[in-house]
């Protein structure tokens, strides 16, 4: 670590151990949050999310192809995410390194597990035809908690998407068919205080992260804990209990972004 | 998915197991020549072999942190671990994991002892049969001591999940291609803390905190079958 961010580190502690935070919020408090769709015209739904200052753009581009062999009347859906040079000075051109690819795979793993899109209702043609939905996440701007940002940001994108149906010949345009969107949440742990939302400054001094995608009812639909730090039982347990509260109003703002 | 087995009948699995039963676990210790340390480790039909490099210099020189170790360990399916073959080198998923596993390996290894180096763990999984990934770290924290690299705790992994609504330890391949939820979980079988947790399916927090319970619980059978393999290399190295 070099020495700025080890003394900033020590005030960051500082401020924890009197329950404050560097931008005066609550441990369990998130950032602002910006829900903007239909940012981009060629894309089949798209959606400009910001986290405080993190901002991420999702498209969502459609295609006629095959399905996998072992499920031959589901659609198929494909998550990528891209942490392209513009977001931080951190962020190089290139193939995706394992951060971009742990970031697609998590947002991917929420959608999918929840069951968001139904697969079974993009099959044009059993084992022959389907419809592919491709998730793409651009990071414009990187100020922490990529997770949150990227999810809510392909969220929101594939509820105002539209099938582009006519463009090959297939009918009229309709709305991809969704059920209910989970909402992840995710804390990070440094020096045994665990808060949500983490800006930059505390994701740096980061010791464990905990990704929790909740769904309406409060039930848990994916997981996710990274970094080489630990947690216990216990916050475990209170983190998903604070993404739970937090998702909830999360869920309420979304809705309203998308005209739902 | 949804499918016609029934993955339970008259309280039994469908590989005969109650439900907070693990697979049969076989760890054995340096198997391998070349390597500083090495194990092999057969989880119900999984079968992991696990090597440890180092600690020697990183290279690329870039990746090297001054104050303290790397751990880079790659997770690796060969391609015929599984039925349709996987087409060789890493795929989003082995580098996902990939990565859990390194972070998770950190926390337990005494980094600071070696700046500048890196601690390779090499990963091969040559048969896949569910619950991979704690399988392969179980087996890399065995090659780890075997290796000899200073650690505060051997770190152990196993999986619970939730197959027709009901809790169940350690899912077989039936279990979580169809079963409802996984959650695979590594911990620090000293302290209890949890090292690497992943979930993908459906659990109420209920049901969560069942099967994270029994998921750790788990864990604490397979890290005593770790410490009677690395005793028994002991044994044998003092005939």
């Amino acid at each position: 670590m070099t020495i700025i961010p080890s003394i900033k580190k020590d005030y960051l502690i500082k401020l924890a151990k009197n329950g404050k935070r560097v931008d005066g919020r609550k441990f369990d408090e998130f950032r602002n949050i910006e829900i903007e769709v239909g940012v981009v015209k060629k894309a089949e739904g798209s959606a400009r999310v910001k986290i405080g200052n993190t901002q991420v753009i999702t498209g969502i581009k459609m295609d006629v192809g095959e399905p996998y062999p072992d499920s031959p009347d589901s659609g198929v859906m494909s998550t990528a995410a891209e942490l392209i040079p513009m977001a931080s000075p951190d962020f190089e051109a290139g193939p995706p390194r394992e951060d971009a690819i742990e970031l697609a795979r998590v947002v991917d793993r929420g959608i999918r597990e929840s069951e968001l899109i139904e697969v079974d209702k993009l099959c044009i043609e059993p084992g022959e035809k389907v419809w592919i939905v491709f998730i793409d996440i651009h990071i414009l701007d990187y100020d922490g908690n990529l997770f949150d940002a990227a999810s809510l940001a392909s969220l929101a994108a594939l509820m105002t998407a539209k099938v582009p149906a006519e463009q090959f010949e297939l009918g009229e345009d309709y709305p991809l068919p969704l059920k209910e969107p989970p909402i992840s949440c995710t804390s990070v742990k440094f020096n045994g205080v665990v808060v949500m939302d983490p800006s930059l400054d505390e994701e740096e001094i980061a010791e464990a992260r905990l990704t929790v995608a909740t769904d309406k009812n409060g039930d848990i639909r994916a997981m996710q804990k990274g970094l080489n730090g630990s947690f216990t039982v216990e916050e475990i347990k209170k983190v998903i209990k604070a993404s739970t509260d937090n998702g909830k109003k999360i869920r309420e703002q979304l809705y309203k972004s998308v005209g739902k | 998915m949804k499918s016609d087995i029934k993955l339970f009948e008259n309280g039994k699995r469908l590989d005969g197991r109650r439900p907070d039963e693990l697979r049969k676990i076989k760890i054995e210790v340096g198997v391998l020549h070349r390597a500083e340390g090495s194990c092999y480790l057969e989880w119900g039909d999984n079968k992991v072999l696990a090597a440890v490099y180092g600690p020697r210099e990183a290279v690329p020189r870039h990746t090297q942190n001054p104050l303290r170790a790397i751990v880079n360990a790659r997770y690796n399916m060969a391609a015929f671990s599984v039925d349709d073959r996987k087409r060789p080198g890493p795929d989003r998923r082995s580098r996902e994991i990939s990565k859990v596993i390194s972070e998770a390996l950190e926390y337990v290894i005494l980094l600071e002892k070696f700046p500048r180096a890196s601690i390779d763990v090499n990963i091969e999984v040559l048969d896949a049969e569910a619950g991979t990934r704690v399988a392969g770290l179980t087996a890399a924290a065995v090659a780890l001591v075997d290796a000899g690299i200073p650690m505060k705790d051997i770190p152990v992994g196993c999986a619970a999940g939730k197959i027709e609504g009901k809790v169940v330890l350690d899912l077989g391949k039936e279990e979580d291609n169809y079963g409802d939820a996984d959650l695979p979980i590594v911990i620090s079988p000293r302290t209890n803390e949890i090292l690497l947790l992943q979930m993908d399916g459906h659990l109420t927090p209920k049901e969560f905190d069942e099967a994270l319970d029994l998921a750790i619980k788990g864990c604490h059978e397979v890290s005593k079958m770790q410490k009677e393999a690395i005793m028994k290399k002991f044994e044998k190295e003092a005939q």
